[in-house]
Parts: C-alpha cells; sequence; structure tokens
C-alpha cells in the first residue's frame, strides 16, 4: 500500500474515533437552552422529547470501547501500514509461491514466529509429528495390520479425500471407486503413493472429429460388447474395425493399461456410465480427469498412512 | 397535543402510504413462507421434487430477497413516506415520483421472483438480481431520494425530527452502496461480471452486505421505532441528546463494519482488525438507541400488559438491544472463528430480522393500518395478542436452534484427536444438525402462522365500515 493510501486510512480511522469522543463529551453537557429533565422545545406530529442526560454507565460503556480501540489498534495491524506495536499478523498473506511461503516462514522463524498461523502449523508440526512419521516409517503391508494407523488413515481420507471419493470410498460418477480390484493406475501400496503424492491427470481424447455419429455409435456397442454385455452383433462388428485408434491406451484386448491410466474395458466397471448414451458421450466429448497432488498440501508422512488405510480398503490384511 | 405550527389540515398523500403497508404484509407471507420451505428441504431434500426451480440453492437468495427488499423496505417505504409527511407538516413532494417508486419497486420485487428460480443470479449475496434489475432499483432507490429529501426541504416544521434523520441516513447510504457494489460488466441480458475481482471484489461486497443490514435493517427501522413507540406509548421520547449521540455514532460506525464478514480471509489484516474495532465499538451507540426506545415507556410500563401493539414493539427493541450485543461479540475474530459459517450467523441474522426488523414493523403497521383506512382500532386485538405470541414462541425457537446447533457445528468442526486428525468429517456436523433444523423449520411455522393473523386481521380492519375518513383520522391521530 503506498504511503498515501497508509494515511488516508490512519486520517479517517483517527478522525472517526476522536470525532466519537467530541460527540460524546460535546452530548455529555447541556448545550441546549432546555433545563434538564424537561421537554425540548419543538413537536413533530405530537411527539415531543425530553432533555434528559446520556445514561451515565452507557457513557462509562462507551468510553471503556473507545479507549480498546485505541489501545488494539496501537498493538495490531490496523492503522493503514502501522504494523502494530506486537509485530503479529495472521499469515504470510503477501506470498505468490510455494517457495516465497517457505522463504516467508524461515524468515518469521527467526523473527521469533511472530506470524501466528506459521506458530500453530509448527506448533502442531512438533506435537503430530513423531507420529505420524513412525507410522511412515513402517511398509504399507505392514501397516494394514495397525488398527491405529488405519484409524488415522480413515480420518486423514475422511477429511481430504471423501469429499469426491466418498465416504464410504466407493466413487461416483468421475471418481474411481476405491474399495475394488480394478486400478486406473495401479493398486500395489508404491503405485497408490505415487497417485496420492503426485496427482494424475486421466485424459481421453474425444473423437467427434475423426467418427461421425454412426461410427461412434458403432465403437460404443463394440466397447460394451467387450465386457460381455448382450449388443447388437452387427454394430458391434462395424464397430470393431475402428477399434484400432483405441487399442493404442487401451490394447489390442482393451484390458487397459495401467503405465497410461487407460482404463480397463472388459471388466463391466465404468468410470463416466456404462450405458450406451454414456459410453457415446465419452466416445464423442472425451473425458479428463484429475486426481490432484496432494504432496505439498499433507506431506509425505501423512500420505503414507492414507495409502495404507486406501491399499487396506480392498486387500484385507489377512491374506498377506 | 396538536402543533403550534400549522393549525390548518394538511392533505397527506395516504395512497402511497396504503399500497406499501398492504404490499408489506403480501411480501411478508410470501417470503417467510420460502423461508419455510427452504427450512424443510434443510431436512427432506426430496421437498425440491426435482425441479431445479424449487431446489434450495434458488430459492435461498429468494427468500433473502422477499424478506429484505420485498418485506422489509416496503415497510420502510410506508412508514417514512407516512412519518416524514406528519412530522413535516406537509404533503410528499411528489404524487407522481411516489407512485412511481410503488410501481418500480414492485416491478423489482417480481423480476426477482421470476429470475431468482429461474438460476439468473450475480451471486453476490443479497445482490443477486442481474444488472438490468439493478438498473431499475437505482433508478426507482433515486426517485426515492428526491421525494423523501424534497418533503424534507419544504417542510413546515422548524426543527428535523429524529426519526427522518435515520430514515435520511439510510436512503442515501443504500443508493451509494448498491450502485458502488453492483457496478458490473454486461455480456447478456441476464449475465454480467463484477469489475471487482479478488479481495477487492470481497470487500466491496461486505461493504455492500453487512450496510444492507447496518442501514437498511437497522438505521431505516430505528426512524420506524422512533416514531411509532412515542406514538403508540403517548410518551414522550426520553433523551434528545441520546439520540443525537447514537445516531452520529451508529452512522458513522457501521459503514466500517464489513470486514468483520471476512475474518481469515485473503483480506490484509489491517483491515479485518478496523473491521472488527469498529464493530465492538458500535456496540454502544447501537444500544442507545435500545435505550431510547425503551425508556421512552417509563412512567407507561402499565401499558404492556393491555397492548399487543406496545408489546410487539418493546419486544422488538429487546431483540434488538441482544442482536446488537451479539453482532459485535461475534465480530471479535476470536469468538468469529468459532461461530462463522456455522448456524450461529443464520440465528444471528433472525434475531435481529424476526425479532426486531419484523416485530417493529408488525407493530408499526397495526398501528398504521386503522389510521389509513378510517377506522380509530384494528379489527380485534384478541388477534393481535395471538399474533404477538405466535411470532414471539417461533422467535425463540429459531434462534435458541440455531444458536445451540451453531456453537455444536463450531466445536465439532475444530474437535481434534490425540494425534491431530478432525475428529468429526462435515457430514458428521450435518448429521448433528437435524434435531436443530426440525425445531427451526417449527419456528417458522409459527411465525407464517402469525403473518396469515395478521393479514386476516387486517382485511376485516379495512374492510369495516368508515368510523372516519382517512384524512380526519390522520389529522386527528396527530
Amino acid at each position: 500500500m503506498s504511503s498515501f493510501w497508509s494515511a488516508w486510512i490512519i486520517v479517517l480511522t483517527l478522525g472517526t474515533l476522536i470525532g466519537l469522543i467530541w460527540l460524546l463529551r460535546w452530548n455529555m453537557s447541556n448545550y441546549t437552552d432546555v433545563p434538564e429533565g424537561e421537554e425540548m422545545d419543538h413537536d413533530f406530529d405530537g411527539i415531543v422529547e425530553i432533555n434528559n442526560p446520556l445514561p451515565t454507565w452507557w457513557t462509562y460503556l462507551f468510553w471503556v470501547c473507545l479507549a480498546w480501540a485505541f489501545v488494539y489498534l496501537a498493538l495490531y495491524p490496523g492503522l493503514g501500514n502501522f504494523k502494530g506495536l506486537l509485530g503479529w499478523s495472521s499469515s504470510n498473506q503477501q506470498v505468490r509461491s510455494l517457495e516465497e511461503s517457505q522463504q516467508a516462514v524461515q524468515a518469521a522463524r527467526e523473527d521469533g514466529d511472530i506470524v501466528q498461523y506459521d506458530r500453530e502449523i509448527r506448533r502442531a508440526q512438533e506435537e503430530f509429528g513423531p507420529i505420524f512419521q513412525a507410522f511412515a516409517q513402517q511398509p504399507i503391508k505392514d501397516l494394514i495390520k495397525d488398527e491405529q494407523a488405519l484409524k488415522i488413515g480413515q480420518r486423514l481420507y475422511l477429511q481430504n479425500c471423501a469429499q469426491c471419493h466418498g465416504s464410504n470410498a466407493m466413487g461416483g460418477k468421475g471418481f474411481p471407486n476405491l474399495t475394488d480390484d480394478d486400478w486406473l493406475y495401479g493398486g500395489s501400496p508404491e503405485d497408490i503413493k505415487v497417485s496420492l503424492l503426485e496427482g494424475r491427470r486421466g485424459n481421453m481424447p474425444s473423437w467427434n472429429e475423426q467418427f461421425n455419429e454412426q461410427q461412434i455409435s458403432e465403437l460404443a456397442t463394440y466397447v460394451l460388447s467387450l465386457s460381455g454385455r448382450k449388443v447388437d452383433t452387427e454394430m458391434a462388428k462395424a464397430g470393431e474395425q475402428n477399434f484400432a485408434v483405441c487399442a493404442a491406451c487401451h490394447g489390442q484386448d482393451g484390458k487397459g493399461n495401467q503405465s497410461l491410466g487407460a482404463p480397463n474395458l472388459t471388466d463391466n466397471i465404468w468410470l463416466y456410465g456404462g450405458s450406451q448414451a454414456a459410453v457415446e458421450e465419452t466416445l464423442r466429448e472425451g473425458r479428463f480427469g484429475v486426481m490432484p497432488a496432494w504432496k505439498d498440501i499433507l506431506g509425505e508422512d501423512k500420505i503414507h498412512i492414507i495409502s495404507a488405510y486406501v491399499y487396506s480398503l480392498s486387500n484385507e490384511s489377512e491374506e498377506e | 397535543m396538536m402543533s403550534q405550527t400549522s393549525p390548518q389540515e394538511v392533505e397527506y398523500n395516504l395512497k402511497v402510504v396504503r399500497q406499501f403497508s398492504i404490499m408489506t404484509i403480501i411480501w411478508g407471507i410470501v417470503g417467510m413462507t420460502v423461508g419455510v420451505l427452504i427450512a424443510a428441504q434443510l431436512i427432506w431434500p426430496e421437498l425440491n421434487f426435482n425441479t431445479p426451480w424449487l431446489t434450495y440453492s434458488r430459492l435461498r437468495p429468494l427468500h433473502t430477497n422477499a424478506v429484505i427488499f420485498a418485506f422489509g423496505t416496503s415497510a420502510l417505504f410506508a412508514t417514512s413516506y407516512y412519518v416524514v409527511q406528519k412530522t413535516c407538516k406537509v404533503r410528499l413532494f411528489s404524487d407522481n415520483l411516489a407512485a412511481f417508486t410503488f410501481w418500480g419497486w414492485q416491478a423489482v420485487i417480481i423480476a426477482a421472483v421470476i429470475t431468482l428460480p429461474m438460476g439468473l443470479t450475480s451471486s453476490k449475496e443479497y445482490a443477486e438480481l442481474e444488472w438490468p434489475i439493478d438498473i431499475l432499483i437505482a433508478v426507482t432507490w433515486i426517485a426515492y431520494v428526491i421525494v423523501f429529501f424534497g418533503t424534507l426541504v419544504k417542510r413546515k416544521t422548524s426543527h428535523i425530527y429524529v426519526a427522518n434523520w435515520f430514515y435520511g441516513a439510510f436512503i442515501i447510504t443504500i443508493a451509494v452502496l448498491h450502485i458502488s457494489n453492483s457496478m458490473a460488466v454486461p455480456v447478456s441480458f441476464g449475465k454480467s461480471y463484477s469489475i471487482y475481482s479478488g479481495a477487492v471484489d470481497a470487500m466491496m461486497q461486505w461493504w455492500y452486505g453487512h450496510n444492507a443490514v447496518g442501514f437498511l435493517l437497522t438505521a431505516g427501522f430505528l426512524g420506524m421505532m422512533y416514531y411509532f413507540v412515542p406514538k403508540q406509548a403517548e410518551r414522550p421520547v426520553y433523551s434528545y441528546r441520546l439520540s443525537v449521540v447514537h445516531f452520529w455514532g451508529l452512522i458513522s460506525l457501521y459503514i466500517w463494519a464489513g470486514p468483520h464478514h471476512l475474518h481469515y480471509t485473503a483480506l490484509p489484516d489491517w483491515t479485518q482488525n478496523l473491521g472488527m474495532v469498529m464493530s465492538v465499538v458500535l456496540f454502544v451507540p447501537s444500544w442507545g438507541g435500545m435505550i431510547n426506545g425503551i425508556m421512552t415507556l417509563s412512567g407507561a410500563w402499565h401499558k404492556l400488559k393491555t397492548d399487543p401493539i406496545l408489546r410487539f414493539l418493546i419486544v422488538s427493541l429487546s431483540f434488538y438491544g441482544m442482536s446488537t450485543f451479539e453482532g459485535p461479540m461475534m465480530a471479535i475474530k476470536s469468538v468469529n472463528a468459532l461461530s462463522h459459517y456455522t448456524d450461529w450467523t443464520i440465528g444471528h441474522v433472525h434475531s435481529g430480522a424476526l425479532g426486531w426488523v419484523a416485530m417493529i414493523t408488525i407493530g408499526a403497521l397495526y398501528h398504521l393500518i386503522p389510521r389509513l383506512y378510517g377506522q380509530t382500532q384494528i379489527h380485534s386485538l384478541r388477534l393481535v395478542n395471538i399474533h404477538f405470541w405466535l411470532h414471539t414462541i417461533g422467535v425463540v425457537l429459531y434462534i435458541v436452534a440455531m444458536w445451540i446447533s451453531g456453537v455444536m457445528q463450531g466445536l465439532m468442526w475444530r474437535a481434534v484427536n490425540t494425534d491431530g486428525t478432525l475428529t468429526y468429517s462435515f457430514v458428521e456436523g450435518v448429521q448433528a444438525s437435524y434435531p436443530f433444523w426440525f425445531v427451526r423449520f417449527v419456528g417458522g411455522l409459527f411465525i407464517v402462522a402469525g403473518m396469515l393473523l395478521m393479514a386476516y386481521n387486517c382485511y376485516k380492519t379495512i374492510r369495516a365500515e368508515k368510523q372516519l375518513t382517512a384524512t380526519d383520522n390522520a389529522a386527528q391521530s396527530a
């Protein structure tokens, strides 16, 4: 903020507060020519006003609040660029990137943690960090036998993942079911953890430029036939002619490719719906699925525990 | 008690006052019924009947617009036009412009009733209406400014009565706020984009939003209070000097209070803190109004026993005192950290809206309707009394339910396990709120039932045989 606007704010603020002090003092004396307790000499549609003094307790309340306002504005930010005598701030509001944020956190730490958000995060890390760290050092396959780890994992899941994947982890349209054995990017503990850390980008191109409506309809029919659905065999046959372009990602047999995140088309599990119309829409419009990267939000230790929870949903510990 | 300044009778424009008064009751019933419907939808979501126009997201802005701008603002139009004429002893500045404000304002409301369920919205809370309607609001409001201040200018009294200070402050400030906040670039007839962005947009929005509360729902209704309380109580206003301090204190502090809606957001610290400091100090002048209103009754407390209309007016002031204490408290950042985004805020708003705004309006209308239609008395005081209890029970059920669910939600959201993870997921807080939402819904039913009773009572009053001509009556009640 430029010093002009800072000064503007200071003048307006102090002007208002000082104006109120003047207003209160002025009205604590009887400046009218009517004695206190008597009616003012104007009458409005039969309404008259009495020249009663201000209630004393109320004026005290006003003085206390005004005094508090000055003290607060001396201690904390409020008067334009003046930072307040305590040097307090809520968070590093001016940062524009993670790097800047890390620098700001470091700088505030050297100043004695005057930034409230940093201070609270640091306290939480000191108090709870070791708990997560201890779990993070164990392999995921061991963690799924640890009831406490799974409980923490479930709570973290409910706070951070349930918004898309559902509190029962069964997903929804566009959001994969995490409780079955079907994995877009692999279901090993390591694969799950990478999905969480780095995020995923599912990209199904749209084909409405290359294929006409009839061809899209045929292709969709063929795709449905791959999972053993009853379809018009003529249509499916015609669709098969064009499946080569799909095979590039989904494979000749349609079983998908986890390194690309291309879904298996033969298992009758449908991320965007398995009706003829839904598959046609997928072909026509394409799909773009986004799993965000959680590395910088949750940190690796917590992600390790969530990965164990997600892994446990489709892998009972007894099977080990 | 006739004034010495104007012995001859003034022909007041009561037509526009009647029109706005009737519409206040009708829009009150509509707006509150929509409120009850969306309260029910929170418990039984099927009540949207899978129809886009009936979804909560579209009806909620319809509810807020209907109660604030259709019910509340019609009441302010009606009473300000009445009060400014009676206390200035002069007819409205222009009958045509006054009629224009009535039809213009009703057109705005009809447009809102159509466009909001269609899903047309600027997405700014309490300023959802799209730009063509915003322009109509601005034009109508400027006409209102001209009628009101024109009348003040040609007044036959030496001073301007305190009620008119409050009405005037409300009218000017709402014009400034509405025009500033609604500035937008239109892209089509039903869509526009705000000219502000980011934190500035948020600040503009809540500068507007909080002062819709501060000036429209507070200052405006204080104007109403300053006329109808002393009139109904037949007592002098307690303290002239208190009204001076609390008027200037209130309007100079309210305008700063917006940032408390944006605590712990991207708004700069200094802005948040200034908003909080001014909001807390505001508590004192706010109470000035309550003291002046309630103390006006000193020496006439016994009237509360026999006069349910006065009871409406005085109880509204108690709710006013309660919510103007609660508001500054909730503006304190550490309290806000608990209360923000919870039902506590909804409870606070409704203790103001149903307790203060609706009750003072209902009381004022029960005073006004007979006088506008040549009667000396409302059709049935017994029904007014029943309405009073229905409304009071409704408000108490509503706000107590929201206090409990609000504090419960705030505590559930911040509860932390020994391992640092949150104890409850969001949906658990929702589940725990259901019983309180049901109580709130029942409270709403009580309130709408009372409003229907009021409509019947007023209808009977209007249709009763005239005892006096309206002008006679207006002059006599002076």
